[in-house]
């Protein structure tokens, strides 16, 4: 029975922070619980009078032959049974509802947790391995609420009760079946620490699976296409075999509970009887009492059985709540800023007011340490100074990186594919950190403005277009959630989507499911460019946005950006855009740093890296 | 029952164990009404009569038992957390074997995040089913059983009072079921609704970062987590309604009972000992029904489940090999004939009509078309990704489903526009194409893919870890790696689906040289954007809303056909880089 444990585990603290985290979750349903204690000590109560009323019932009224004495009893023993079963009813109906109520606001916790994390964070997770958390782990916090928690409060209050009685009745015995339950205890508790690394690693491995799973059946067309399936599914049944004997250990362990409990009862209670039965011989006690104590000793290992019997959901809830606990304590997007961006109305004199309603006119109110505030206006003029960076430290992707854009101008990013220009759009909307140098923002520190502020002046259309469940039109809204039918109409016009959207079964108001599958991929990013249009942001910035839409599409949502771009900074990343030809300036960035910066024409006289680019088109169209 | 039966088939390698664990349980409930009887024989006889050797061979025998007990108790945990865990594994298993032969068609129909649910947490269901009511279903009975008899013994007319109590019981039990059955597959729905949204936010969390919409998913997310907290505490409420349902019937007997025993006592017509005897039977017989109607419980809970795997494992594939003949792809060439296409059947466009179209063998077709022409749609029927709805589509004169699957995609090799890398080294994803490419294929694959230089730059080379998605991977990078692996399979036909549009121009005509130098008799198919992509092959057609426009090569598009004109124009403005 001894199993060997890796030397990983060695966390019993961990336990009782998860324990405490828990509790805390429940904490705020005390009253609620406090209740539900209640009703359960007034059940087992009920219960538990009715069986010792059943002799006096029996001696008192039966025997006699007192009919109308035993109609009264039964009477007063069916009132009591009521009130029973009513407090029954109502502790589970209130451990329901607090049941649910808490793995709700657990769940809600988790995900809004999960929105804070950085981009990093999801880089280095799979999916599938994250949507474990909600799903599996979440399920066995439930389950342990919806079963567990009453027998807690019960077993408690048995095994309170029937000592208390035990000692009164025969204080010497008692020392024998209290030594027992404390063995009993100490089992359970020594075990069920084992027994809950293994629940850890079941819930490991399920997450595991449920990532490979999640990847694979994301990437099914890929597997179809590459007659995969082979490889997969050994792969999988590599992981499903390891999550069954993951399994199997945690549940044979914890199965191992019960019986080990139950048979110390049966040992406890022939030591007990001997003993008793000696005292009784040598004439210390009477054979009536010792009868009626060994029933009692009978029952006192009932709480522990039922207790343990429970084992299989508390530990998997407890290595579940654990998995849970430890994503809501990975770090938080940084977000220290303190400039926010604001509404505000020019003045006659130049000057700026701060304004509540919508001018089209934004600036960014940073904080002084006097205690007031200076408004910046918001003009899109966005440095980059001697920036270097890196996903992965000690491999920089951006290499001492410096450029300008002036508010107001298009900026175009070309170059090879893997230079970094996408890279350097995810340090404006400041999806990743800097290493160093630094990033201004109409002469403000990226740093210094709040990060949903900040991106709130941005509009971006990434490079990968994700649509969610729901109808066209709020796939637009998405952009921004107050704008009207019209404006989303506007919006879809402008990014040439209006003609598609129409002829679909139910225009705007057709259903997108599992990421707008049911498009085309460049109907799919016309729809991110209409979802950008909308937001009508100062910023605007165009990752290959335009991709996978043919150049007539691609002309004609032109005439509508350009109208949109007037005025206000763009950036765009792109092969084959014509506005990247007019743009103000091209930027050619080559393995992590800018090589070349001008206009067309200046970049064309260069002869650098922009001329060979351009002519490799030129000789082949 | 039709459900459990199924379920039962797939415990078949675990059926040994399956015997064990009842047989363990059933010895253990034995036992268990064994001890007692030693219990009472240690005071009532032993201690009564002063027999000490006795008092401790009861003693000593008890202990015996108890070992035994623990053994059995050990035996039938063991043996059902291996049918428990057994079983899911193999449903699992069987689950997810259908889910691979699902066709793109097949799998249009179920979300992604509700298939993970199916095969992950309605299995768990299933499981602790298993796991944690194999012990009362097969106690309870006996328990129940030999109480039963014994209390008939006692007084039969007396247990009369069981044939009011059982039906009560039953209907209760039956009333609650009824009841909760539907709302377990209602909450099994809510939470695929929950994980939808998780999931979505996972793969646009760059959507909802940028566009600040953190706030607005939580608020999105708080609605259906209400909605699964509502429907989950409706289907718990009905099913704890069970604990006090029993309760009153079981109090209810008692009182009955000692109601009715207690005038035959007065009457004369039973002893007062008996009645206390009977009354402690009658006790362990309600005690055992309560625990078996959790059993039922736990079964409606795992029927729910069940219903949602078995509706995974019987979806009707539409993509079968039943005309499938022992003949393989050899030349390449591709003929459409009269093919017309609709995703969903009965639906009032079709997608694709009437197109005809052929391909000589070793030859390079372009397809362009405006947005949504369905081009991508005309391609994924040559590797029969979907089934023509109309016409024939043919390889080598042969319709395609007369080749046996995967012979045909091993012929086919298609680079999808919306591609995906899976998680492990760079190395592992390129194998994809060739299970056992050598280093060298590898390497020569990615020279034509112009893929090598970057993969040159990693760290480890080949071996550098890609996450999932291909998340430190650009987007042109990401493409020429799908390419690579696609040129790995050495196909009779190579379909580049729009699978250059973020290469950069001179990269993209590296990659069209090396393939037109390397695979020289491969049927190319290329759908792009740029004309330059298309410029040189041997025909392009031209898409326009689900019909052929027109197909001719360069020239002579370029001559007359209007929307081959605006393309091109449209091209010659702006810039490519």
């Amino acid at each position: 029975m001894a199993m060997r444990v890796p030397t990983s585990y060695k966390r019993p603290k961990d336990l009782k922070k998860t324990l405490r985290r828990l509790c805390s979750y429940l904490g705020m349903h005390w009253l609620a619980l406090t209740a539900v204690a209640v009703l359960v000590v007034a059940s087992s109560l009920a219960n538990l009078m009715g069986t010792y009323l059943l002799k006096p019932v029996i001696n008192n009224f039966i025997a006699p032959g007192d009919l109308p004495g035993l109609a009264r009893a039964i009477l007063g023993m069916a009132v009591m049974y009521g009130a029973g079963a009513l407090a029954t009813f109502g502790y589970n109906q209130l451990m329901v509802r607090t049941a649910q109520q808490v793995v709700a606001r657990i769940r809600q916790d988790l995900f809004a947790h999960v929105q804070s994390l950085p981009l990093r964070y999801f880089d280095s997770h799979t999916h599938g391995e994250l949507m474990s958390h909600f799903t599996n782990d979440v399920d066995t916090v439930t389950e342990a609420l919806n079963n567990s928690f009453t027998l807690l409060i019960q077993s408690f209050c048995m095994v309170t009760g029937t000592i208390t009685l035990l000692i009164l009745l025969n204080w010497e015995l008692s020392l024998i079946v209290i030594a027992f339950l404390a063995a009993m205890t100490a089992f359970i508790l020594y075990s069920s620490k084992r027994s809950k690394h293994y629940f850890s690693q079941q819930q490991k491995h399920l997450g595991e699976l449920n990532g490979f799973v999640e990847e694979m059946v994301a990437g099914q067309k890929v597997e179809k296409v590459f007659n995969h399936e082979p490889q997969d599914f050994a792969r999988f049944c590599e992981l499903n075999e390891s999550l069954r004997q993951a399994g199997t250990a945690a549940a044979r362990y914890a199965g191992m509970m019960v019986p080990t409990v139950v048979s110390l009862s049966y040992v406890n209670y022939a030591v007990a009887a001997c003993v008793g039965g000696l005292f009784v011989l040598a004439g210390h006690s009477d054979l009536g009492s010792l009868s009626s104590y060994l029933v009692l000793v009978r029952q006192s290992a009932m709480p522990l059985n039922q207790l343990t019997q429970q084992g299989n959901f508390l530990l998997s809830a407890l290595s579940g709540a654990e998995r849970i606990f430890n994503l809501m304590d990975e770090k938080p997007e940084i977000d220290e800023g303190d400039v926010t961006l604001v509404r505000v109305r020019p003045e006659a004199d130049g000057s700026l007011t701060e304004v509540p309603e919508r001018t089209g006119h934004y600036a960014w109110k940073c904080p002084e340490e006097n205690g007031g505030s200076r408004l910046v206006p918001l003009k899109g003029d966005v440095r980059f100074d001697h920036v270097t960076f890196s996903y992965l430290p000690g491999k920089p992707v951006l290499r001492d990186v410096s450029l300008f854009a002036r508010p107001g101008e298009t900026i175009a990013f070309v170059g090879s594919t893997g230079a970094g220009k996408t890279t350097i759009i995810n340090l404006i909307t400041r999806f990743y950190e800097i290493d160093s140098g630094a990033i201004t923002y109409d002469g403000l520190d990226l740093r210094r403005i709040r990060k949903d502020d900040l991106r709130r002046s941005l509009s971006v259309v990434v490079q990968d277009t994700h649509l969610f469940t729901g109808t066209i039109a709020d796939n637009i809204r998405y952009g921004r959630l107050s704008a009207s039918d019209e404006d989303v109409r506007q919006a879809a016009v402008l990014a040439n989507a209006d003609s598609f959207i129409r002829r679909l079964p139910n225009g705007y108001d057709t259903m997108l499911s599992g990421d707008g599958d049911n498009l085309s991929q460049g109907q799919r990013q016309l729809l991110a460019i209409a979802r950008a249009a909308v937001a009508k942001p100062p910023v605007f910035i165009l990752d290959e946005a335009t991709s996978s839409i043919d150049t007539r599409t691609e002309k004609l949502i032109e005439q509508g950006l350009d109208s949109l771009m007037e005025g206000r900074t763009v950036f765009v990343i792109a092969h084959r855009l014509s506005t990247v030809r007019n743009a103000d300036a091209i930027l050619v960035v080559e393995q992590g740093q800018v090589i070349e910066r001008g206009d067309h024409e200046a970049l064309l006289e260069q002869k650098g890296r922009y001329y060979q680019l351009y002519t490799g088109q030129s000789q082949l169209a | 029952m039709q459900l459990i039966r199924r379920f039962a088939g797939y415990l078949h390698k675990y059926r040994l164990w399956a015997v064990l664990a009842v047989l363990c349980v059933a010895t253990e409930a034995v036992f268990e009404l064994v001890i007692p009887m030693i219990m009472v024989n240690i005071v009532d006889v032993g201690v009564a009569t002063g027999n000490r050797p006795y008092i401790f061979q009861q003693g000593a025998l008890m202990c015996v038992c108890a070992v035994a007990a623990l053994l059995l108790g050990v035996g039938s945990a063991r043996f059902s957390a291996l049918c428990g865990h057994g079983l899911a594994a193999e449903v699992r298993k069987a689950e997810y074997a259908k889910i691979q032969s699902f066709s793109f068609a097949n799998r249009d129909r179920f979300q992604t995040e509700s298939l993970v649910t199916r095969l992950t947490s309605d299995v768990t269901t299933i499981q602790n089913a298993v796991i944690n009511g194999l012990r009362p279903a097969v106690r309870s009975p006996i328990m129940m059983i030999t109480a039963l008899t014994i209390s008939f013994l006692i007084n039969a007319r007396l247990a009369l009072v069981f044939l009011v109590a059982a039906p009560a019981l039953g209907f209760l039990l039956f009333q609650i079921i009824r009841r909760v059955r539907p709302l377990y597959s209602r909450m099994q729905r809510a939470i695929d609704l929950v994980n939808r949204i998780v999931q979505e936010n996972l793969t646009a969390v760059r959507i909802v970062k940028a566009y600040v919409r953190g706030e607005y998913e939580i608020e999105k997310f708080g609605q259906v987590n209400d909605n699964l907290c509502q429907v989950s505490r409706q289907a718990m409420r009905i099913a704890v309604l069970n604990m006090p349902a029993m309760q009153l019937v079981m109090y209810g007997t008692i009182l009955a009972i000692l109601w009715i025993g207690g005038g035959m006592i007065i009457g004369g017509s039973m002893q007062v000992g008996k009645l206390t005897g009977f009354l402690s039977y009658v006790l362990q017989v309600l005690n055992s029904l309560m625990m078996f109607s959790n059993v039922f419980l736990l079964l409606t809970r795992a029927i729910a489940s069940g219903q949602r795997i078995f509706e995974v494992i019987d979806e009707p594939l539409d993509i079968t090999e039943d005309d499938a003949k022992d003949v393989t792809v050899e030349r390449g060439e591709i003929e459409f004939d009269h093919v017309s296409f609709q995703y969903k059947a009965g639906a009032a466009e079709y997608v694709l009509r009437d197109i005809n179209l052929k391909i000589p063998a070793g030859s390079t077709v372009g397809i362009i078309g405006g947005t949504g022409s369905a081009k991508s749609t005309l391609v994924q029927l040559i590797p029969r990704l979907y089934d023509a709805t109309e016409g024939v589509v043919r390889v080598d004169g042969r319709p395609v489903r007369e080749y046996p699957l995967a012979h045909l995609r091993d012929a086919i090799a298609m680079v999808l526009q919306k591609n995906t890398l899976f998680s492990g080294t760079v190395r592992e994803n390129l194998r994809w194409g060739k299970p056992d490419a050598t280093d060298a294929e590898i390497e020569v694959a990615c020279h034509i893919a112009c893929v090598d230089e970057f993969i040159g730059r990693l760290e480890n080379g080949y071996d550098t870890d890609l996450g999932q998605g291909g998340v430190n991977v650009s987007g042109g990078q990401k493409q020429r790696l799908c390419i690579a692996r696609a040129i790995l399979k050495k196909p009779r036909v190579l379909i580049l689906d729009d699978s250059t549009s973020a290469v950069d121009m001179v990269t993209e005509a590296k990659i069209r040289e090396g393939l037109a130098h390397c695979l020289p008799h491969t049927t190319k198919i290329i759908i792009a954007q740029r004309i330059s992509s298309v410029l040189n092959a041997d025909q392009i057609v031209i898409l326009d809303n689900g019909r052929i426009n027109e197909v001719g090569d360069h020239w002579s598009l370029l001559e007359h056909n209007h929307i081959y004109q605006e393309i091109y124009y449209s091209q010659q403005e702006g810039a490519g880089l």
